[in-house]
């Protein structure tokens, strides 16, 4: 039994399960009450449980992540919304330095049972500081788990097996998959170790996550009809990565390409494709290609910001030379 | 230094793989002289020297797959010897190494002289199965041995679907940017064949059965006669621009056996006796069918000719092969009824028609070319006379 849902939609869900079934956890973060939520995630939460559990908060990101790690420390399991992938830029502090690390400084008496959901990458023309994607530098950071939901089942279930990891869990939105609609399957709970074969495939492995996936997934099927078969690989977990998923697909494929929104220099795609030749070397039949966004700030204007990120178009030219076919 | 490179054959091919050399270091070339036999995709093709020169290095090993433009060769110009190749040499792989060289098959051909790209797969396989890579042709981007190559090599795999079929893809390559590129447009006209069989076969009945000539030749003389008066419907369309040709070279389509077709050219048509051509046209179905074409045979078409004879259909409408602007396709010729003098009589009639490019020509020019096709076939005696005091 399927139902459509959109991404919004299926993460409202998943945020009033969680409110409903435990009464520590809280939702805080800029405009989640009474506005409903910068991208209307937790609309109508706030009349439903109440100004202590749906916290609007000041403009300070640094004061009120740092606020959710102390109420994690004691007790609670805060979900603490960021606007954008941007501004966490202000809570590296209190994330890196103190969220990461309480677990290990405190020779393991502490754990910060912590939840951060904040919006990241581009396609919706707010420009440069509204656009980026910095996932790939969360994910260098030991002690903390990062996740990527790029379908509705991952944006229904993931925040509850988060909220049960004793560890801070990042989970990175990608702002361009609010308004998707999908058919959502599979009800029940999802792993956060994972990554998920999207699309099955014998002669390149496509290897993504999150915003990407869908024009990964539109690429393979322009590919398709020119007679190539391309597997898609939808990593979720950024950190830790599912090495082991990827190397099977390599071992099934022998070419792959990796597509991430993030700028291609020490880019999350980097790390993949270090592991790839780490781990699969002797089964690639040719180099591993990446399409990455250009390097330059994402632009306002629409043709500019189109040209400079990963496009199905790319994706397959990528494909094409790998395989030295010509269009 | 002359560098002798892989030429283009036609504008479908884009690499080669040497399948052996006919020369050694020291030979002295002249022009036209065989140098070496590639295989296209389409068949294995004598390549023949533009150059004269002492044969000084073979850069090239049978087997590799080189794209056009590859310097296959060096050859001594009057005056150098072996202390200039050695410079050449050194100032090639300099150039490829610091990256500063214009010349990008320069490029290519050192790096492919220092190490043959093998995939790490591949080279695991090959090791597995105990395949020995120097008789391995690579398939990959840059000629790259693949994990396919090796398995095919070791016999582990059968070639993969589609089997032969590096010519389908030329083919498909070539008919694709044809349609994709070329505004056709089609014209046809029935002609009446009634003076050209009489005439033949009064030609026939004086010579030795292996010397009679076929309504091919005489067809293939007409047409070429034609497009000498209509110079807009033989040449090439290169960027962006018509290249009328100095000479008439209908490629003439011929079908293999195996499947597939190509179009050698049978060069100055125009100006060649019926009894030379008839002889010319014979030898080149013979060795198109064997696989030995000489590059300037695949190359040189100004146009292209394609006869159904007597197993066709009636019309054919053919697509351009690019970068020429015409196809002549002619029908099979069968009795048909023809209205004469008022009554409707039996004739044995073809159908000829010109398919061409809109950039080049009208349809106007294209409809006077057919007519002084008609028209020349009426007079089947004179296109046997006219030798234009040309190659006999």
């Amino acid at each position: 039994m399927s139902r459509r849902i959109s991404y919004r939609e299926a993460l409202r869900e998943g945020l009033r399960e969680a409110l409903l079934n435990d009464p520590r956890v809280l939702l805080m973060g800029e405009d989640v009450g009474r506005y409903g939520g910068t991208y209307a995630v937790s609309k109508g939460l706030l009349d439903e449980f109440g100004p202590d559990r749906i916290r609007d908060t000041p403009l300070s990101e640094l004061a009120f992540v740092g606020a959710g790690i102390g109420a994690a420390l004691g007790g609670l399991r805060p979900v603490v919304e960021v606007m954008t992938v941007n501004f966490s830029l202000l809570a590296l502090d209190p994330i890196v330095n103190t969220a990461a690390l309480y677990h290990h400084m405190s020779g393991g008496q502490f754990s910060v049972p912590l939840v951060i959901r904040m919006a990241t990458g581009a396609g919706r023309q707010v420009a440069a500081q509204h656009s980026h994607s910095f996932e790939g530098w969360y994910a260098h950071i030991p002690g903390i788990t990062i996740l990527a939901p790029a379908t509705v089942r991952d944006a229904r279930y993931m925040l509850a097996s988060a909220l049960s990891d004793p560890d801070p869990v990042l989970i990175f939105e990608h702002a361009a998959l609010y308004n998707m609609e999908a058919e959502l399957e599979d009800e029940g709970p999802v792993d956060i170790r994972s990554a998920r074969l999207m699309r099955e495939g014998s002669d390149v492995a496509l290897i993504t996550y999150g915003g990407s996936l869908y024009k990964t997934l539109a690429a393979a099927e322009q590919l398709s009809a020119r007679g190539v078969s391309a597997a898609v690989l939808d990593l979720r977990v950024l950190r830790p990565l599912d090495t082991g998923a990827i190397v099977a697909l390599i071992r099934q494929c022998r070419r792959v390409v990796v597509v991430d929104e993030g700028w291609r220099s020490g880019s999350l795609a980097a790390e993949v494709m270090a592991r790839i030749v780490e781990n699969a070397f002797y089964e690639l039949d040719a180099p591993p290609v990446r399409v990455c966004s250009e390097e330059v700030p994402v632009p306002y204007a629409r043709h500019l910001e189109d040209a400079v990120l990963p496009q199905p178009e790319k994706i397959v030219a990528a494909v094409e030379t790998l395989l030295g076919v010509s269009p | 230094m002359i560098e002798f490179l892989l030429p283009s054959l036609g504008a479908d091919m884009d690499e080669g793989t040497l399948l052996e050399w006919k020369v050694r270091p020291g030979d002295i070339l002249s022009k036209g002289q065989i140098v070496a036999v590639v295989d296209t995709s389409k068949a294995a093709v004598d390549i023949e020297s533009w150059h004269e020169g002492e044969v000084a290095l073979l850069l090239v090993e049978p087997g590799q797959l080189m794209p056009v433009g590859t310097p296959m060769a060096l050859l001594l110009e009057p005056g150098e010897t072996a202390a200039d190749v050695a410079r050449y040499m050194r100032d090639t792989l300099r150039s490829a190494s610091t990256g500063v060289t214009s010349a990008e098959p320069k490029q290519v051909t050192s790096a492919v002289a220092e190490r043959r790209p093998v995939s790490p797969v591949a080279r695991r396989r090959a090791s597995e199965l105990g395949v020995d890579l120097q008789g391995v042709s690579g398939s990959g981007p840059n000629g790259v041995i693949t994990l396919q190559d090796v398995e095919r090599a070791g016999g582990a795999v059968a070639p993969p679907k589609g089997g032969q079929d590096g010519m389908r893809r030329a083919i498909a390559a070539a008919m694709s940017r044809s349609k994709r590129e070329i505004p056709h447009y089609y014209l046809a006209e029935p002609v009446p064949m009634t003076r050209a069989l009489d005439w033949l076969a009064q030609e026939n009945a004086a010579r030795p059965v292996t010397e009679r000539l076929l309504p091919a030749v005489l067809l293939l003389k007409a047409v070429a006669r034609a497009l000498r008066r209509y110079p807009e419907f033989n040449g090439t369309y290169v960027d962006g621009e018509f290249h009328p040709a100095p000479r008439v070279n209908p490629g003439v389509a011929i079908s293999l056996r195996q499947g597939g077709l190509v179009a050698p050219a049978l060069c100055d048509a125009d100006r060649k006796s019926l009894p030379a051509l008839m002889r010319e046209l014979g030898d080149l179905i013979k060795r198109a069918r064997a696989g030995s074409l000489r590059s300037s045979e695949l190359s040189e078409a100004t146009v292209t000719i394609t006869q159904l004879g007597d197993q066709g259909v009636e019309s054919v409408f053919g697509v351009i092969h690019p970068p020429q602007v015409a196809l002549i396709g002619l029908g099979r010729i069968a009795e048909r009824p023809w209205v004469e003098d008022g009554k409707v009589v039996a004739r044995p009639v073809m159908t000829a028609s010109l398919a061409a490019d809109h950039r080049v020509s009208d349809g106007h020019r294209g409809a006077l070319f057919l007519t002084e096709l008609r028209e020349l076939l009426q007079q089947p005696e004179a296109l046997d006379a006219d030798l234009s005091g040309e190659t006999q």
